[in-house]
Order: structure tokens, then C-alpha cells, then sequence
């Protein structure tokens, strides 16, 4: 047992931190402080993943031979968590981590020539169609309906809850082909062109009111779509393992070095308030308590990833365990969004809806804080979506502590 | 011992509630908040109507003479229907300044709350003091017969909607002295009294304040010069009583949506409040529901209490209130999955409210402070 990089990775370290120091620039650092829901435009996201393709990055976890970008295990943990440690904007993970490694897996070859190639360059924007609003949880019993026309599916029903739908040239979809007694067994994955006629796609709003084009979720509505049947991923009714495929694909990502970076903003912010006598917010005992406490929490999850990290290096097979990472990750998240609220007080009350708008007022209240309360209504999300706590703590009773 | 609600009590609630339910579904309420307004006229004429307004004055000032259980029932239907109307800020907190004051006082500014001419709110709040209600910067010093303000106010909830202002000043003493504070009333169109209104999260509004050379008459005065620490100290519980009732409320509301959502959304071929653990947190909301209430009524029967009683029952009441509101907030859209998340449904707007509600007039911290350092 040891800590610490060999010499070769803190100097890939260093190289990805001067690759952000150039490309990750002050303009986008703003405009991503702006928003409210971790989102921060179409362009923002585009460019930056544009620059990351030409420094050959885009992908650290696809093979090589498509394109990714050949790291080590070390070097992706490494990689991730600069990004993370310096708020880069996430790469959007539809198309790249979602869609990709099931077309790589399950597509034909078509579908890798016509798919994989936009995906690297950022030239065509994903979205994920499973959720539908009587199937969240238990996805498996969803109702959208594909019909096998021979040449094409007729695609009728709703997807909802669909993370930036807006933008996207495409979207991937749980969708039926067959009602069977199981109902996993009459799922196919679709991809669909959204500028199908027969598409809609409706704005929800959700708890930090980003207006539109700013929302972050959507309901996809599909009356009588034709797709075509080479969309179709694989064998029909096999969808179902395709996406869980893809679930395991998604597992591991490590939340501490972002969680680390949000107790930098806590106690920058705690800094900057008064708390009166020229004291400030970290002078305050009860307050730093909590900060450190919740460090402390972040520290035992930053082990953890460290840990799981190492065994994927040593060419281990990572189960369920990491659904750890999954529940705590968030909630820690979300107890900092929450002290963050209580660090800024009454600031916490005035609301700005569009906050990327330009206005010629000053702030009310320090610059940073309008963000802060729609971030913390927002981030409720994170421990709702991508299989529920709830959810991941059955997963974890059943699958490791076999209950 | 008796905690149950005379007849005229569960008259006023009955009142209130089918006034609610005509005049503040969620729809017609959201329409209201997004007006450009913020409030509805009408509604406010209603309060009147119905004796609303009048309801703490003694009946010498053309008022009700009810008491805080009163105030209670009003602001915790109030709270389930997510009422942005300035009621508490108007009649409970700044009615009771005036309650308080000369009869000079009384007579020229009471009458006009009762009518709902007049709406009040009370500016207190300054960058620099956090939740420290002596930490003055705003001063105001006398020039013959009148006072000159010069100072800023934070985030005075229900500003924007306000004709009249109730105004803590410093006429002496150092910047967090206790000594010193005075409590002065100021027309909004005072010269040198410029606002900036805007919107606040929980759908209400709120307005910064700036006051430059702002001339009063010192017959404005509430209480004696110098000395108005412990009456704003009194009244800002008074109005803590009132938010807890409030919060009682809309936790009220929240806990039913859950049951309800529960019993009726299914997944995996049943209703999701057959898992035992949405049951449990179901329980846990309840609970702290019941503690919730139970503290409301607490602080509401102690406001009287000599002084060291009075301050633990509000932070008291205010540290369980706030906890309970978090609590319940959180647990509601979390149990609702996706659709808590949405502006579309009541759920996140009231988990909303309950937010703010947690630090209004002092956080957690802030109280427990308050409450160790009363013995
Ligand atoms: C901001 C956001 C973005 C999203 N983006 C996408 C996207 O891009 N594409 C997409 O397809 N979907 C997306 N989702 C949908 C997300 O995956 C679902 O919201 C999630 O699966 C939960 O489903 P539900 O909302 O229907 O809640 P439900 O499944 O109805 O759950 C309601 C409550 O019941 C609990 N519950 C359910 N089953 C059990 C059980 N067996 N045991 C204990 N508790 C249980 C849940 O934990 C939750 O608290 C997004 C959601 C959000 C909020």
C-alpha cells in the first residue's frame, strides 16, 4: 500500500493542467458561473469539447481504435479529476459515454462509420430517451411503441425528463417492440433522428426556473415517427441488454475531486460574508464545523474512488460496490449546495431568472450569489436521476450485502 | 391544560380556508405571482372585508383584539395556500410596532391598516449584520424637529408592495451596541428614500432600500429614542411565531401531497408507498410535522413570558421549524422523483417557501446562539 503518482503521471498531470490553463478560458469560466442548472449553451459545450478532441481527449474511455484517447487507467483518474478539480464543463455524456460504447459494442458497422465519427467530433448532439412518465424506476415498463413496418418502425408515445433534448440532432431510445410476459423481453434501442417529421419537443421547467433555450429538461412527444430499420441497435426485443450494458459502462466516475472544489467555493464564499465585529463566516466555529465535516466526508469518498480505482487498475472487476460512489457522491453534493445557501443568508432570497442575461444593474448581493439557491433547488435532481438513492441502496442491500 | 380551538377560532379558520379555496388554488395563485404586481388588490380588500387586517388591534384602535392562537390559525392556512400577500409582514410585524407607539401613532396609522389602504413592511436587514438585528450601520440623527436617515436596508420582504416603512436606526452607540437603536416610521415617498424592487425565489418580492438624507418628523418615533432594541427584539419574535405558523402549513400540505402521490404513483406493479422505506421517511416527515406544530403552539402561548422564556420559546420554536422545513422540503420532491422537480407542480413551490422560511429572521445557527446565550 502506497500513496502518491509515479513521476510519469504528475507529468501528465501537469500537461493536462497547462491544457486547461489554455483552453478553459476566463470568458467560459464565466459564462458557466452563470448557470443555474450546470449547463451553459449549446456553443460553450461544443467548443469545449471541440478543443478537447483536437488535443485528442475527447474520449479517455473509448478504445483507441476508435479514437479515444489511449490513456492508463491512471491517467484517466488523473484526467478526470483535474477537469473536475478546475469546474471544466462535463463533457455532455449522451452521445460519448452513453450511445457510443453500445454502438461500439452491439452496432454494425454502418452504424459505426455513420455514429462514432460525429460523436469524437462533437458534431452531432445526443439525448437519452428512457424515462416516460409512467416509467421512471422501473424503466422496464415502458410504453413507447415501435411497429416493425417492414422497411421502418412507426414510433408513437413520450419520452420525458430528457436532459437537453433542445439541442440534440439525435436521440437514443428504450422503446417496445413486443409486449411479452417479461416485459424486459420486448425492448428494442432505437436511435432517431429528431428532425424526423412527427417529433416535438415540449421545455420543462424545472426548480432553478432557467428559462428557455436554458432548460435543462424536456418531454419528447412522437406521433407516428418513421424510423428506419437500420436505426435499429442490434437484434429487436434485445434492448434491454444493451442498456444494461451501458449501465455498467456508466459506473465509477469519481465525485470527490468536483466535491473538493465545491469546499474551495464554500470557503471562498464564507470569507467574503461578515459576520459583524470584521469577523467572517469562517470565523464562526458552528460554520467551519460543518465545512470541515463535510471535507472530512468527501476525503473518506475520495478513498473510496481511490480504492475502486486502484482494483480497475490491477484489472479487477468492479460490481455494484460503486454504487457507493453514486449515494454518497450526491448527497455530499448536496449538503454543500445547502451550506452554500446558508453561507449567503438573505442573499439566498432574490431571484434572477435568466441569469446569463445581460444586465446593466449591479447584482443584488455579492455576483456569486444568484446562482447559489437555484443550484441547491436544482441539484435535489442529482439524487433522483441516474437510478434513484433510494434505488441504489437496493442495489447495494441486494447485490453486495445479499439481502 | 387545553389545546383545543374555541368556536369563533375554528370559525376564523373556516374563513380563511374557503377563502383559500375560491381565491388561491395553485394556478390562480401562480397567476398572481407572476403578475407584474406580485400580489392581488383584491385579495388584500378581501382581508379587509373579512377582518383580517384588524385582527390584533384592540378594538380602541378600531381592531378585533385577537391574540398570537388567532395569528396562528390566519398564518398557518395562510401557509397552505402559499399566500404571497404581505399579511405578516403588514400586521403582524409592523402592526405590532404600531400596537405599540403613541397613541398619536396609533391613531394616524392604524386606521389605515384595518381599511387596507396601507401596506407595511419593516426594514431591519443590512449587509453587514447577517442575522444580528443591532448591527446598525443606518443612522439617524436629529436636525430640530426631525430626523435625518442616511443608510441601507437588505432584502425587506414585501417591499415592493409597501406604501410605509418601519425603519431601525441607530440614533447612538457604536455599530452592534443594543443601546442606541431607534424605530422610526418613513413613507415610501420620502425624498432620498430610493428602492430597488425585484423577486424573491419562494415567489414573493422584496425590494433594497437606500435612504440619503431622509427627513421624519420625530413624532414618527416608536418608543423612546435609543431604547427600541428590546421592542424590535419583541416583535421579531412575534413575527417568528407567525412564520412557524406559516411553515406548519405548507409542511402540512406537503406532507399530504406524498401520501397521496404515494399511494397513487406505482412502479414496479405497485403504488411506491408500499416500499418500506418511502413508508419511513413518510413517518419521519410526520413526526417532524407533529414536533413542528407542537413548537408553533408552544411559542405561540410563551410570547408573553418574561424575557429569557420568550427568546428560547421563539428559538426554540424556530431551530425545530427550520429543520422540519428542510427535512420535509427535501423528502417531498425527493418522493415525488422527476415530477418534484418541476415549476409545474405545487410540490417544488411550496419546498420553495419552506427554504426560505428556514433562515427568515435568523438560521439554525443563529438561534441555538440565541437560545444558549438565554440561559
Ligand atoms: C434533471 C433530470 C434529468 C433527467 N435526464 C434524463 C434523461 O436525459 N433521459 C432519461 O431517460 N431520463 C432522465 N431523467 C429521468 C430519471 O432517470 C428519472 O427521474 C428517475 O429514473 C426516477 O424516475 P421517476 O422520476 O419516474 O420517479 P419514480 O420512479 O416514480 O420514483 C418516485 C420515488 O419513489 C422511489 N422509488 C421508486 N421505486 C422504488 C423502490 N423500488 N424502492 C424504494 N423507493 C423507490 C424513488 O426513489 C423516488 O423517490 C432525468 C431526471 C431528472 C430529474
Amino acid at each position: 500500500m502506497q500513496l502518491g503518482f509515479k513521476e510519469e503521471d504528475i507529468k501528465f498531470r501537469d500537461e493536462v493542467r497547462s491544457f486547461i490553463k489554455e483552453t478553459f478560458t476566463d470568458d467560459m469560466r464565466k459564462t458557466l458561473s452563470l448557470s443555474k442548472n450546470g449547463h451553459a449553451g449549446k456553443d460553450l459545450h461544443v467548443k469545449w469539447q471541440k478543443s478537447l478532441y483536437e488535443r485528442g481527449w475527447m474520449a479517455p474511455n473509448w478504445p483507441e481504435q476508435y479514437g479515444g484517447a489511449g490513456f492508463t487507467s491512471t491517467q484517466k483518474y488523473i484526467f478526470e479529476s483535474e477537469m473536475a478539480r478546475e469546474g471544466a464543463p462535463r463533457t455532455i455524456p449522451f452521445g460519448l459515454s452513453m450511445v457510443a460504447p453500445v454502438i461500439m459494442e452491439f452496432g454494425s458497422q454502418e452504424q459505426k462509420d455513420k455514429f462514432l465519427p460525429d460523436i469524437l467530433e462533437s458534431n452531432v448532439w445526443w439525448c437519452q430517451g428512457y424515462s416516460e412518465p409512467g416509467s421512471g424506476s422501473d424503466l422496464a415498463s415502458l410504453q413507447c411503441k415501435a411497429e416493425n413496418q417492414g422497411d421502418h418502425y412507426l414510433v408513437n408515445g413520450t419520452k420525458i425528463w430528457t436532459t437537453m433534448a433542445q439541442y440534440a440532432d439525435w436521440i437514443f431510445c428504450l422503446v417496445r417492440t413486443s409486449k411479452t410476459e417479461k416485459p424486459q423481453e420486448g425492448i428494442s434501442f432505437l436511435l432517431i433522428d429528431m428532425k424526423s417529421p412527427g417529433i416535438e419537443v415540449r421545455p420543462l421547467i424545472t426548480l432553478d426556473n432557467s428559462p428557455e433555450p436554458h432548460q435543462e429538461v424536456n418531454q419528447v412527444f412522437f406521433e407516428d415517427v418513421k424510423v428506419p430499420i437500420e436505426n435499429l441497435i442490434g437484434e429487436e426485443n434485445k434492448g434491454w441488454t444493451y442498456a444494461k450494458y451501458l449501465l455498467e459502462f456508466e459506473r465509477g466516475t469519481a465525485y470527490s475531486p468536483g466535491l473538493y472544489r465545491g469546499i474551495k467555493n464554500l470557503k471562498d464564499i464564507a470569507r467574503d460574508t461578515s459576520i459583524g465585529d470584521g469577523l467572517t463566516l469562517l470565523d464562526d466555529n458552528d460554520f467551519l464545523n460543518k465545512i470541515n465535516e463535510c471535507e472530512i466526508q468527501i476525503q473518506a469518498m475520495e478513498f473510496v474512488e481511490l480504492r475502486i480505482f486502484s482494483a480497475l487498475s490491477a484489472g479487477q472487476r468492479v460490481g455494484p460496490e460503486s454504487s457507493i460512489l453514486k449515494t454518497r457522491g450526491t448527497e455530499i453534493g448536496q449538503y454543500l449546495q445547502e451550506l452554500a445557501v446558508e453561507a449567503i443568508g438573505y442573499w439566498s432570497h432574490p431571484f434572477v431568472e435568466d441569469t446569463f442575461a445581460n444586465v446593466n444593474e449591479p447584482s443584488i448581493g455579492p455576483d456569486y450569489a444568484a446562482t447559489i439557491t437555484p443550484e441547491y433547488y436544482n441539484g435535489r435532481k442529482t439524487t433522483i436521476y441516474a437510478g434513484s438513492n433510494e434505488i441504489q441502496r437496493n442495489i447495494i442491500s441486494k447485490a453486495v450485502l445479499g439481502l | 391544560m387545553d389545546f383545543s380551538f374555541s368556536e369563533e377560532q375554528t370559525l376564523l379558520r373556516n374563513t380563511i380556508q374557503s377563502f383559500i379555496q375560491d381565491n388561491y388554488d395553485f394556478d390562480k395563485r401562480q397567476a398572481i405571482v407572476k403578475s407584474e404586481e406580485g400580489m392581488k388588490q383584491e385579495n388584500w380588500k378581501q382581508f379587509a372585508e373579512l377582518g383580517l387586517l384588524g385582527l390584533p388591534f384592540s378594538e380602541e384602535d378600531g381592531g378585533l383584539n385577537f391574540g398570537s392562537v388567532e395569528t396562528m390559525i390566519v398564518a398557518e392556512e395562510f401557509g397552505k395556500g402559499l399566500v404571497v400577500e404581505p399579511y405578516i409582514q403588514t400586521v403582524v410585524t409592523c402592526g405590532g410596532f404600531l400596537r405599540r407607539a403613541s397613541a398619536s401613532i396609533k391613531e394616524k396609522y392604524i386606521p389605515g391598516i384595518i381599511s387596507g389602504e396601507d401596506i407595511w413592511a419593516f426594514a431591519y436587514a443590512e449587509p453587514q449584520g447577517r442575522y444580528n438585528l443591532n448591527d446598525l450601520t443606518t443612522t439617524a440623527t436629529l436636525d430640530g424637529d426631525h430626523y435625518i436617515i442616511n443608510g441601507y436596508k437588505s432584502v425587506v420582504s414585501g417591499g415592493p408592495w409597501a406604501n410605509k416603512f418601519i425603519v431601525s436606526v441607530r440614533t447612538s452607540g457604536d455599530q452592534r451596541d443594543s443601546d442606541g437603536i431607534s424605530v422610526l416610521i418613513v413613507d415610501k415617498n420620502s425624498e432620498g428614500l430610493s428602492i430597488r424592487d425585484y423577486p424573491t425565489v419562494d415567489g414573493s418580492r422584496a425590494s433594497e432600500i437606500t435612504l440619503e438624507n431622509v427627513s421624519v418628523s420625530k413624532d414618527e418615533l416608536i418608543g423612546e429614542e435609543g431604547k427600541g432594541a428590546e421592542l424590535i427584539e419583541l416583535i421579531v419574535d412575534e413575527t417568528i411565531a407567525a412564520i412557524c405558523s406559516e411553515a406548519i402549513g405548507a409542511m402540512k400540505v406537503l406532507n399530504d401531497a406524498t401520501v397521496e402521490y404515494c399511494k397513487t404513483r406505482k412502479q414496479f406493479g405497485q403504488p411506491i408507498g408500499k416500499f418500506q422505506v418511502l413508508q419511513h421517511r413518510m413517518v419521519d416527515m410526520f413526526m417532524q410535522y407533529e414536533q413542528s406544530v407542537s413548537m408553533t403552539y408552544m411559542v405561540n402561548l410563551k410570547l408573553d413570558e418574561e424575557y429569557a422564556e420568550r427568546r428560547k420559546a421563539a428559538s426554540g420554536a424556530k431551530v425545530q421549524i427550520a429543520k422540519a422545513a428542510k427535512f420535509i422540503g427535501q423528502s417531498a420532491v425527493q418522493l415525488h422523483g422527476g415530477m418534484g422537480m418541476t415549476d409545474e407542480l405545487n410540490v417544488g413551490h411550496y419546498f420553495k417557501r419552506l427554504s426560505m422560511i428556514e433562515n427568515s429572521y435568523g438560521n439554525i445557527d443563529h438561534h441555538l446562539k440565541k437560545y444558549s446565550s438565554a440561559g
